[in-house]
């Protein structure tokens, strides 16, 4: 049956599983993004304090839903060899280990935090703070995973929605930065510092790396499943290939 | 017996007076010195010269219930209270962690973080028996197996004949229980009751507001009885001398002696021993008097009252005596002001070092000192405009009660007496900024670190 | 045996939810922290100081049963 689905056109789930994954990095920049600027007690009368802290639990657990189904979409799409033990265990697939390793690994962190953050009355408020700041790791290494792993990173629409969520938590961190967090000065510079040679960093690799030539061999994609390499009997799977 | 009554010429002793020739055990005094009896000119009393001079103490006997219970007995009936500030009854503390569950622990406070105080360190430099005497007793009585006495780091003298003292004792055989020397970080809150224990339980030396309290669990969340250094050297002579001795002295309502410190412009500024009641004048002469005048006094430390100097002579050193005027005298602290210091700008100093005290945990604290010193400051600059005595009202209202230890409380009450105590130099300042007196070096005392009690003289 | 709300000052981090969420009893000081009204919370009120509670980040607000002396 899949094999028939596959024949026809890109399968559903590996629409669903790009566009589940696009929809997660939104969502989880949207609650990155308001934990970070949390600091600065801003509210109005429309946004009382706690809706937007009621935005941001929600926002997390939103994210957390659509990641689900974008690593179930992509477990059950017939097209990449991704097993759900590759999905929660970094860097054990053979479908571009490495990039989607990255996105098994955030996928942990994100778990950790959200499971830690329901069970807060439970430990010390500064446990459960410490491992809060994982979510400062977990968002850059969803990013990569997605532009190193994404099939549609060349596309406009996924350049926009990745490049708009970059500059929404860089902007964030400088709103923090500049309301005087961290309290010392020299922890002020090294998050400006950080913000800066991550995205300087990113800016100066994508157009060699994802965006540019052979990225899909080069990340790792499994031979069998690159345009060029496929055999004439899988002729319509590798015209799908060529356009992923 | 009213209070009246009882005022009268204490007999002091000038802590730099010759010490009494060594004479074996007299009966006590009925009159004072009690704790500064045989006190040294120099160095600290050794154990021999210790019992020779108060007695020895009853021989040790573990698990003698009916003699533990005879000495609350006895401080019940006496009335101790506590010497570090609260006064509270000193009998019904023991009994409450006596009480509790598990094997109670003794801490003697003789952190000492007032400033403007020397007693607790002068009787570790000079007497330190009598507090260890004191901390043993106490311990037994309530059926502790240690007791922890803890000094300020920077209190160099007082933690080296305390050490000595504790070591003069571990040579004789029978010494039960035993005394632990805990050093504790320098600073105004640090001695206070939660915050001590936290630092001993290797926590930061900061005041905790989550249930339990201290009595219930404390250190090792054991029962934790907590006293000030002079509550237990009175404690020391109570179990020698008896509940109706120690009421020879003092008030029927607040009985016994007190150790006070005495400083400001006199001749001989120090720690005395004086009976509740006695009148602030009779200490004024025992300390030789004042050799510039006094504008006002501060009672209880900086988180007291300021008094005006025309009411002095009325005074009499007792809680009654003092509640009229909203002083109380605290850990015996008395600091008197001379008329060439700017009260406004003593006040503005002190109060912005306390808000430098604070342990930074609470918001109303941080906040509400910061923004008090800063009135202040511009009161002493005269830019505040008309409203600076409505802001400390203010303040006062905003900060009081919503910490999670007295801290701001006190400093709120020290700034607010000082504004209604010098009202014409507030006046004043409001008119014409900074006065010619603003730039004295200070009277009030502040601390670098905690120097000696006993070896340097204070200043005259 | 009335219910109340009281405040850790040590855990309070000033996120003024409280007072958004109970304002019959909270309300917040210039610099953000929050002055509570200790009389006792009526029935109707008890759920909202609950769900108060709930919202802080820090679980400094608590709600308490009234202690007999």
């Amino acid at each position: 049956m899949s094999t028939a689905i596959a024949a026809a056109g890109p399968s559903a789930y590996w629409y669903l599983t790009r566009s589940s994954g696009a929809v997660a990095l939104v969502l989880l920049t949207l609650a990155l993004v308001l934990g970070i600027v949390d600091v600065g007690r801003w509210s109005t009368e429309r946004w009382p304090r706690f809706v937007i802290d009621a935005l941001h639990r929600n926002a997390s657990l939103l994210a957390l839903a659509f990641l689900s189904l974008h690593i179930l979409t992509a477990v059950l799409d017939s097209f990449a060899p991704i097993s759900l033990l590759n999905a929660v265990v970094p860097f054990t697939g053979s479908y571009r280990p490495f990039w989607l390793g990255l996105g098994a690994l955030s996928f942990d962190l994100i778990l950790a935090v959200i499971i830690t953050s329901l069970l807060r009355r439970r430990m010390g408020h500064a446990t459960w703070r410490t491992i809060h700041w994982l979510t400062y790791a977990s968002w850059p290494i969803a990013l990569l995973h997605g532009l190193g792993t994404g099939s549609d990173v060349k596309a406009t629409w996924m350049l926009v929605i990745g490049i708009g969520c970059l500059v929404a938590t860089v902007a964030a961190v400088l709103v923090r930065i500049s309301l005087g967090w961290p309290d010392r000065l020299a922890q002020r510079g090294a998050a400006l510092g950080g913000a800066t040679v991550f995205t300087l960093g990113l800016l100066l690799w994508l157009p060699g790396g994802p965006l540019g030539n052979e990225w899909a061999r080069r990340s790792g994609t499994p031979t069998n499943l690159l345009p060029h390499t496929t055999s004439h009997a899988s002729s319509s799977a590798a015209s799908q290939g060529a356009n992923r | 017996m009213t209070v009246s009554e009882r005022i009268q010429a204490p007999q002091l002793i000038d802590e730099t007076a010759v010490p009494q020739g060594g004479e074996s055990t007299k009966p006590p005094a009925s009159g004072l010195p009690r704790l500064l009896e045989g006190v040294p000119a120099q160095g600290a009393m050794g154990l021999r010269e210790h019992l020779d001079t108060h007695g020895e103490l009853p021989p040790a006997r573990r698990r003698d219930r009916r003699g533990a219970g005879a000495l609350i007995d006895q401080i019940e009936q006496s009335g101790l209270g506590g010497r570090g500030g609260a006064g509270f009854p000193m009998a019904r503390k023991m009994r409450a962690v006596a009480a509790g569950k598990g094997k109670p622990i003794v801490v003697v406070n003789a952190t000492e973080g007032e400033p403007a105080s020397l007693k607790d360190r002068t009787l570790l430099e000079t007497l330190p028996h009598l507090v260890l005497d004191g901390a043993v007793l106490a311990a037994r009585a309530i059926g502790a197996d240690e007791a922890i006495l803890c000094v300020c780091e920077s209190a160099d003298m007082g933690l080296a004949r305390a050490q000595q003292a504790i070591s003069e004792r571990e040579r004789l055989p029978g010494q039960w229980p035993r005394i632990v020397l805990a050093s504790c970080p320098q600073g105004y809150v640090v001695g206070q009751e939660s915050a001590l224990v936290n630092h001993l339980n290797g926590g930061p030396p900061k005041p905790t507001f989550t249930p339990p309290m201290p009595f219930e669990k404390g250190v090792r969340r054991r029962p934790t009885l907590v006293n000030n250094a002079e509550t237990l050297a009175h404690v020391a002579l109570i179990a020698r001398h008896g509940a109706r001795w120690f009421r020879e002295l003092g008030l029927t309502d607040q009985p016994g002696s007190t150790l006070v410190t005495l400083s400001g412009p006199l001749a001989y500024p120090g720690v005395y021993e004086v009976e509740f009641g006695a009148s602030l004048t009779s200490l004024v002469e025992a300390a030789g008097g004042t050799n510039k005048r006094i504008r006002a006094a501060l009672f209880g430390g900086y988180a007291g009252v300021w008094v005006d100097g025309g009411a002095l002579s009325k005074l009499a050193l007792s809680s009654a005596h003092l509640k009229p005027y909203g002083a109380t005298l605290g850990a015996g602290v008395v600091l008197l002001l001379s008329e060439e210091a700017c009260p406004i700008a003593e006040t503005a100093r002190v109060t912005r070092w306390l808000a430098g005290q604070s342990a930074g945990q609470c918001g109303p604290c941080v906040h509400g000192l910061d923004a008090l010193s800063g009135t202040l400051e511009q009161i002493m600059h005269g830019t505040e405009g008309s409203h600076a005595t409505e802001r400390v009202e203010q303040l006062v209202g905003l900060v009081s009660r919503r910490g999670a230890c007295g801290h701001p409380d006190g400093t709120v009450r020290f700034a607010m007496s000082a504004l209604e105590v010098f009202d014409s130099e507030l006046a004043d300042h409001a008119r014409h900024g900074r006065c010619d007196a603003c730039a004295r070096p200070s009277e009030l005392p502040l601390p670098a670190r905690m120097p000696s009690a006993t070896r340097t003289p204070t200043a005259g | 045996m009335a219910e109340k709300v009281r405040v850790n000052p040590i855990t309070c981090e000033a996120h003024g939810m409280c007072a958004e969420l109970l304002p019959e009893r909270i309300t917040l000081d210039e610099w953000g922290y929050p002055i509570v009204d200790d009389r006792a919370l009526s029935p109707e009120l008890v759920s909202h100081a609950q769900r108060a509670a709930q919202a802080c980040p820090t679980f400094a607000l608590l709600v308490e049963r009234e202690r007999r002396r």
